[in-house]
């Protein structure tokens, strides 16, 4: 994808007098209005409020985060224990950081990351989409590739860190502005699978229990406590 | 108090793998599960009206394309009268032939298959595994991946890799965007390290079809079959799309398998309440239905499941076994990390490594674990010693031999070179006499310079533009002045139009000469049949450079 320096100056603009005119940046999540905070609450927790069938967006300067079924509500940390509320916090700190709103949509038709991350994209105004399962694997996507396809990849859930996941949007962020981002560094632990992947069955198991083939995407209110 | 000897224990690799209970009603087991179905079948008017206790009113569309491709109906009532434990002796009984246990199994049902080597100890599927195989002789595959996707490292990687004697070799990318040049760099390494290793690239399907036709590739293998409709569904897809990828392949003259294993239902939460072999009996009972020459199984990517629950290893062979009953190609996987424990990866490899299979790794990794883009394998690098002396110690032949340094050094310093000239030659960003040097003597991507990722990125959007094809890697390389390894890529293009390469358990030896299950069947039955290590093999594969000689002393 691309954009002329025009389009992208003009929307980089926009974001700015936004930022700077009111505090909320994401209009359908209130409560996440302050820019991102240099450091997380130790002990934070979030609701996540569904509100009827996601719209699809227009505005190019938004990334859309698709979380899977039980992300959050049945499941509420990754397969290495990381809360739910702190993974999505810095996913939005790194979009915020970029100068971009986000929006949240529960995406319910599958469990597949690759196409939850494309559903996302699809709904996203700017075209580009982050997937998240419960145990934490997630992808970067763009409306126009192949589902299967992506632009970032972090199929190894056990290696995903904090600092990677504020990577990770903040990336997105920058694929929806146009720009080519180098990739976040991919870890690579050939130990991961021995550890962890009969688990890792166990926790997708659970959370495909919740999938629901004739639910549109959900989107989702977030609010951190 | 706390025992010391249980606190060893607990320190111990094998202590950190993962285990779980099995859990039947979900399908987290193995084999011989109480919810499997009972083998059945009725056939009225040519027609199957019963699977495996199911008519053909409630059939899945996995049954249904079983029922109607996969299964010989001349003889499949009489087959399926056949008690399953009698078909499991004669798989054992060296004077029951291959073919007769093919007229067997090829008019089964995956229920019954599944009965059938579900009687069977793993002794005795290792003993149907040495019948059944397809090819006479076995064979091994490679990886060959870096984690920065250094297409230098991959060259002389591959290369190397055709030294030690791998017969495919396959790539994948870290940053998918990367392929291209992963592709080239395989294919022309691999053509130096010995002509007529096959090369393909692990990727989303449609660009990894496109690169084959585009030449960029001599196979595929990642076209993934699954067990159930919603698994299948997940990746929108069906078996008949599949068998139309499969025949798009075929139309370009390009060798293909498609891929499934056991736990991988289970692993996307949707095994139906069934267990993985039977499951698995179905992905490749949709293999052959599609008309598919070979299967690369053996849980493959899902090892860990079946490797947590009890049996697993087991079912992971038996699996295997089921495939080669279907006169499949086999190419075994043993290309997972599943263990922290040497022991337990040993044995895990002890049925496809002792009894021989098409292609026993699919793949060993010709790099450090740590570059391993499959997330690691079963066998490393690292362990190139270990494998050679195993084959040493049991007299057998699992495709590698011992090699000498210094050749190494001169075919990755080569393949650098050629890969080197070639970016010259098509205008690509240029690889430098530092990354050369580095190539030939590195052991991993820690040894390698960075790379400028985005500039290497960009010039592979334009390059694919310009529809560059395998034919302008043969050109460049030519006037990049390798006209040897211009000629061997020339050679694997034409193979396309041949086609010689398309039948069950293909591949090259010397010349380009295609051996398979057609000119080159596994004829074993019994003692001193089948595959023999010639004379002059077993001195190759015995002959490791650092035994003493009695005559030095």
């Amino acid at each position: 994808m691309t954009f002329d320096e025009k389009t992208l100056r003009s929307v980089i603009a926009e974001v700015i007098k936004e930022m700077t005119s009111q505090p909320a940046s994401a209009a359908s999540a209130p409560a996440a209005a302050a820019p991102a905070p240099a450091t997380l609450p130790a002990a934070g927790k979030m609701t996540l409020t569904e509100q009827g069938d996601a719209p699809k967006g227009v505005a190019p300067d938004e990334v859309v985060i698709g979380l899977a079924p039980a992300f959050g509500i049945y499941q509420t940390e990754t397969i290495i224990h990381q809360p739910h509320d702190k993974v999505l916090r810095e996913i939005i700190a790194g979009i915020e950081e970029e100068g971009l709103k986000w929006r949240v949509v529960r995406v319910y038709r599958t469990s597949d990351v690759s196409f939850i991350a494309h559903d996302a994209a699809e709904y996203s105004g700017s075209g580009i989409g982050i997937g998240i399962q419960s145990k934490g694997t997630t992808v970067i996507h763009q409306k126009d590739l192949p589902p299967l396809s992506n632009l970032e990849l972090f199929s190894q859930a056990p290696l995903i860190e904090m600092d990677t996941f504020r990577q990770i949007g903040k990336n997105a962020a920058k694929y929806a502005k146009g720009e080519a981002p180098t990739p976040v560094p991919v870890r690579n632990d050939q130990m991961a699978r021995p550890t962890y992947q009969a688990i890792a069955a166990l926790l997708h198991i659970k959370e495909t229990e919740h999938v629901d083939n004739d639910k549109r995407p959900q989107a989702v209110a977030v609010s951190f406590k | 108090m706390k025992s010391k000897r249980f606190e060893v224990l607990a320190n111990r690799p094998v202590n950190q793998d993962g285990y779980v209970k099995e859990w039947p009603e979900v399908g987290l087991i193995a084999m011989n599960s109480p919810f499997d179905p009972t083998p059945s079948i009725k056939i009225e008017n040519g027609r199957v009206t019963e699977l495996d206790g199911k008519c053909r009113a409630d059939f899945d569309m996995l049954d249904t394309f079983i029922a109607d491709h996969a299964i010989r109906l001349e003889n499949a009532e009489k087959a399926m009268a056949l008690d399953s434990l009698e078909i499991a002796r004669k798989i054992v009984d060296i004077n029951v032939s291959r073919k007769e246990i093919l007229d067997i199994t090829l008019s089964i049902t995956p229920a019954k298959l599944t009965e059938v080597v579900g009687k069977m100890t793993i002794v005795e599927i290792m003993m149907g595994m040495s019948k059944m195989r397809a090819r006479l002789m076995p064979a091994n595959q490679c990886h060959v991946t870096n984690v920065k996707d250094n297409p230098v490292q991959i060259a002389a990687d591959a290369a190397e890799a055709g030294v030690r004697g791998f017969a495919e070799m396959e790539t994948t990318v870290g940053i998918a965007r990367y392929a291209p040049f992963n592709a080239i760099a395989i294919m022309v390494g691999a053509q130096v390290g010995r002509p007529g290793v096959m090369t393909q690239c692990a990727l989303e399907e449609a660009t990894e079809l496109m690169l084959g036709m585009r030449g960029f590739t001599t196979y595929a293998e990642t076209i993934s079959v699954y067990g159930t409709e919603p698994v299948f569904m997940d990746g929108d897809d069906t078996p008949y799309s599949k068998a139309f990828l499969a025949s798009c392949y075929a139309s370009r003259g390009l060798k293909m398998r498609f891929t499934s294993g056991t736990g991988s239902e289970v692993q996307m939460g949707y095994a139906e309440g069934k267990s993985m072999l039977y499951l698995e009996a179905r992905c490749l009972a949709i293999t052959k239905g599609a008309g598919v020459q070979g299967t690369q199984n053996g849980s493959v990517s899902c090892v860990g499941v079946p490797a947590g629950v009890p049996g697993g290893i087991r079912a992971i062979a038996a699996e295997n076994l089921i495939a080669m009953l279907l006169d499949l190609e086999s190419t075994t996987s043993n290309d997972q990390t599943f263990t922290h424990s040497d022991l337990r990866r040993v044995a895990r490899s002890v049925p496809q490594f002792f009894s021989g299979t098409d292609y026993i790794c699919s793949g060993y990794s010709a790099t450090p674990n740590y570059d391993n883009m499959f997330a690691g394998s079963n066998w490393d690098a690292e362990d190139y010693d270990d494998w050679n002396i195993i084959q040493r110690d049991m007299k057998i032949d699992g495709g590698l031999q011992p090699v000498r340094e210094e050749d190494v050094l001169k075919a990755r310093n080569k393949a650098a070179r050629a890969l080197q000239g070639l970016f010259r030659e098509l205008g690509l960003p240029p690889i430098t006499d530092a990354e050369v040097e580095a190539a030939t003597y590195a052991n991993g991507s820690n040894d390698m310079p960075d790379r400028n990722v985005n500039e290497d990125l960009k010039a592979i959007e334009d390059m694919m533009a310009r529809n560059v094809t395998g034919v302008d890697f043969v050109k460049a390389l030519d006037k990049a002045g390798f006209p040897d390894v211009a000629n061997n890529i020339y050679n694997m293009l034409r193979q396309k139009v041949a086609g010689d390469y398309l039948h069950t358990a293909s591949i090259f030896g010397d010349n380009f000469h295609v051996l398979s299950a057609v000119n080159a069947p596994n004829d074993y039955h019994g003692p001193m049949t089948g595959y023999q290590i010639s004379e002059e093999r077993w001195k190759q594969l015995s002959d490791i450079p650092n035994a003493i000689r009695p005559e030095d002393i």
